[in-house]
């Protein structure tokens, strides 16, 4: 297969003069990667710095509730608050040892950015970070905490100002400062080698939570869910239990409002069509023309008009199924994991756990089901709080 | 072979003692009637080669300038379609030769064989994809080839020469020099002379193409079109051209003033 493809998905769709910090970073990850120092620095601060393992957790009240046996991989309790460290600690060590002394990173949601603030402060370096004006407004939680770890925040104004524009940004600031500072992306999309990159640091975990099924249940899980913005937490999720064919794996998208003609963010399950984006063919939200249109979930970190090539792949192959949920079946899923479990999901997460309650019954009876938890909720309470608020009124 | 009349028309303008001038517009500005007007007073004005922007929703190798204009572009409905339209409807009128510039996606929804079929029908001689590298850019190529249409490569200060060899070894038309780390409409780097390592990337990329090679991205005034006599064998102005329209000039005196 062509380099950089997951079957007619993948590439590296960029302006020659990015290449070359792209063939640099390949040549890395060849030659630092499967390093033993490499990879023995970066266990260390996944333990030490991140908190890893991560927490496999059964749910007895929910799982008494659906009928099914359900797990939650802990991603939550990550240091930052989401699976988005394990990719930027991974990438700025790497970063590192090529000799960059800043990142450059997109957030939608805050999260990444965030991640990839505190692993540049860890680090001692730089970090710059593009997210659209939107999301600014939306997220100013975690851009407080970007700032509190060093970084500069750049509100990017042009386009639909929201993450689709902050990695337009992002990669035409890169294309400028490339000699001094690594584009640390925020999921597994984007040109190659990134896809790929981020699958790498992503799978720590299914491999810890492959390890814990079968420690704490004893036996693999019929399901594994997760939900798919770029597709980083889901590819890590799904990736250490491909192999297993008994181990059906869920995409779950955001579907937005869900009225006819509004927009989502659900190109692999909803109406996406092969297009080429962000230096990548996939599945894209776009016009017969080829532009890109806008896209909408109530949770920032899913609202991407695209979706990783791997994904679209995995779609293609029929090795991993892609479905969607509404914000509505979202927030239900936030309220009821908070209620029943004590813990509070991101928005994002709880689009996988709310696939999985509006679905409960059709699955067997007794199923063991993993949900990977992305990350914890405590970002969304206002978007949460105004949600509720207004259907309120709306009774 | 024949000479590939993107060539031919730079070494026209070589023979008149001066460097090609190429300049961009995005189609359909600054509205979709007067831009065909000023096409034709860029024609007219001197222009060797004229490039037509294909406006793309994401457009990563442009600066805020051409983001700006060609998102207006979209808003008012310009798309493949009516840019080939209308430049069928004008074959044969521009001596300049035609060169569409924009972004792969619109490209491949609009079919890759149809637009390569439909372009050089409508009188475009060359075709640049930004984000297109040598790596993605085989297919293209083979559904450029047949019509004749080059596909043009964007090379720059970090392309080291093993990457230039490549671009040469399959380069028709010309190719296009980045004269910065950046996108386009970027300050320019340099007044009258020439940058070091820019006239070094120059000299690197005119042996490793057998085309000539043009420079682009950062002039802006003509006083910069001194230093590149030699060192390039024509200059792209896009950003400049657009700022000038903005701030109510017409492109006639813009081509007075370059040439
Ligand atoms: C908690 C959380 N989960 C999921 C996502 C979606 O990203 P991805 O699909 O790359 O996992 C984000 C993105 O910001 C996030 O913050």
């Amino acid at each position: 297969m062509k380099k950089g493809y997951y079957g007619d998905f993948g590439g590296q769709f960029v302006p020659e003069l990015l290449m070359p910090p792209l063939l640099e970073l390949e040549e890395a990850m060849e030659r630092i990667l499967p390093s033993k120092e490499f990879q023995d620095e970066l266990a260390s601060e996944l333990k030490h710095f991140v908190g890893r393992p991560t927490a496999l957790t059964f749910c007895p009240n929910l799982s008494t509730k659906l009928g099914i046996k359900l797990w939650l991989k802990r991603e939550d309790l990550a240091h930052g608050g989401a699976h988005k460290v394990n990719n930027t600690i991974g990438q700025a060590l790497l970063a590192k040892k090529l000799g960059k002394t800043r990142l450059l990173a997109e957030t939608g949601a805050g999260q990444h950015g965030v991640a990839s603030a505190l692993a540049a402060a860890r680090l001692g370096m730089k970090c710059t970070i593009y997210m659209g004006a939107l999301d600014v407004e939306r997220q100013s939680l975690n851009v407080r905490r970007m700032r509190l770890f060093g970084a500069e925040v750049v509100p990017v104004e042009s386009g639909t100002r929201t993450l689709k524009d902050a990695i337009n940004a992002a990669l035409r600031a890169w294309i400028a400062e490339q000699r001094t500072t690594h584009y640390c992306f925020g999921t597994a999309a984007g040109p190659h080698p990134f896809p790929l990159l981020v699958r790498e640091l992503q799978s720590v975990i299914s491999r810890e939570a492959r390890a814990q099924m079968l420690e704490q249940a004893g036996r693999l899980p019929d399901y594994v869910v997760a939900c798919v913005g770029g597709g980083s937490n889901a590819i890590g999720a799904f990736h250490e239990f491909e192999p297993d064919a008994s181990v059906k794996l869920v995409g779950v998208e955001a579907a937005g409002r869900g009225k006819p003609g509004d927009w989502h963010s659900a190109p692999l399950s909803k109406n996406g069509t092969p297009g080429v984006l962000h230096g990548m063919r996939s599945q894209l939200i776009q016009t017969d023309e080829g532009q890109i249109l806008p896209s909408h979930s109530i949770a920032p970190g899913l609202d991407y008009p695209g979706v990783g090539p791997e994904h679209a792949a995995l779609q293609a192959s029929g090795r991993a199924t892609y479905v969607n949920v509404t914000d509505d079946a979202a927030i239900e899923a936030f309220l009821e994991l908070s209620r029943h479990e004590g813990i509070m999901p991101a928005l994002e997460s709880s689009h996988a756990l709310g696939w999985v309650l509006r679905n409960a019954g059709s699955l067997p009876r007794g199923s063991h089901v993993v949900v990977c938890l992305s990350g914890r909720g405590d970002k969304d309470l206002d978007i949460v709080n105004d949600y509720v608020a207004a259907q309120g009124e709306g009774k | 072979m024949s000479k590939h009349i993107l060539t031919e028309r730079i070494e026209q303008a070589h023979a008149k003692g001066r460097l090609a001038l190429i300049p961009f517009l995005p189609g359909g500005y600054p509205d979709k009637k007067r831009f065909w007007e000023e096409i034709d007073q860029l024609d007219k004005n001197g222009a060797d080669i004229i490039e037509i922007g294909m406006p793309f929703s994401d457009p990563v190798a442009d600066g805020p300038v051409v983001e700006h204009a060609s998102l207006k572009c979209l808003e008012a409905g310009v798309n493949l379609a009516w840019i080939l339209g209308e430049l069928a409807a004008r074959k044969g009128r521009y001596h300049a030769g035609i060169v569409l510039m924009g972004y792969l996606n619109p490209v491949l929804q609009y079919g890759l064989s149809r637009f390569a079929k439909d372009a050089a029908s409508a009188g475009a001689h060359g075709v640049i994809l930004a984000d297109v590298p040598f790596e993605e850019s085989e297919p293209i190529r083979a559904a450029f080839d047949p019509e004749g249409l080059a596909l043009i490569a964007l090379v720059g200060l970090n392309t080291a020469p093993e990457r230039m060899e490549l671009y040469g070894s399959v380069a028709k038309g010309f190719a296009y020099f980045v004269s910065v780390l950046g996108t386009t409409g970027v300050r320019s780097s340099f007044d009258t002379g020439l940058p070091p390592e820019v006239s070094a990337g120059l000299a690197a990329a005119k042996k490793a193409f057998g085309v000539p090679v043009a420079l682009g991205f950062g002039l802006k005034r003509p006083e910069q079109l001194a230093g590149l006599h030699g060192l390039a064998d024509a200059a792209v102005f896009g950003s400049a051209l657009i700022r000038h329209i903005d701030e109510g000039g017409e492109a006639a005196g813009f081509m007075k003033i370059w040439k």
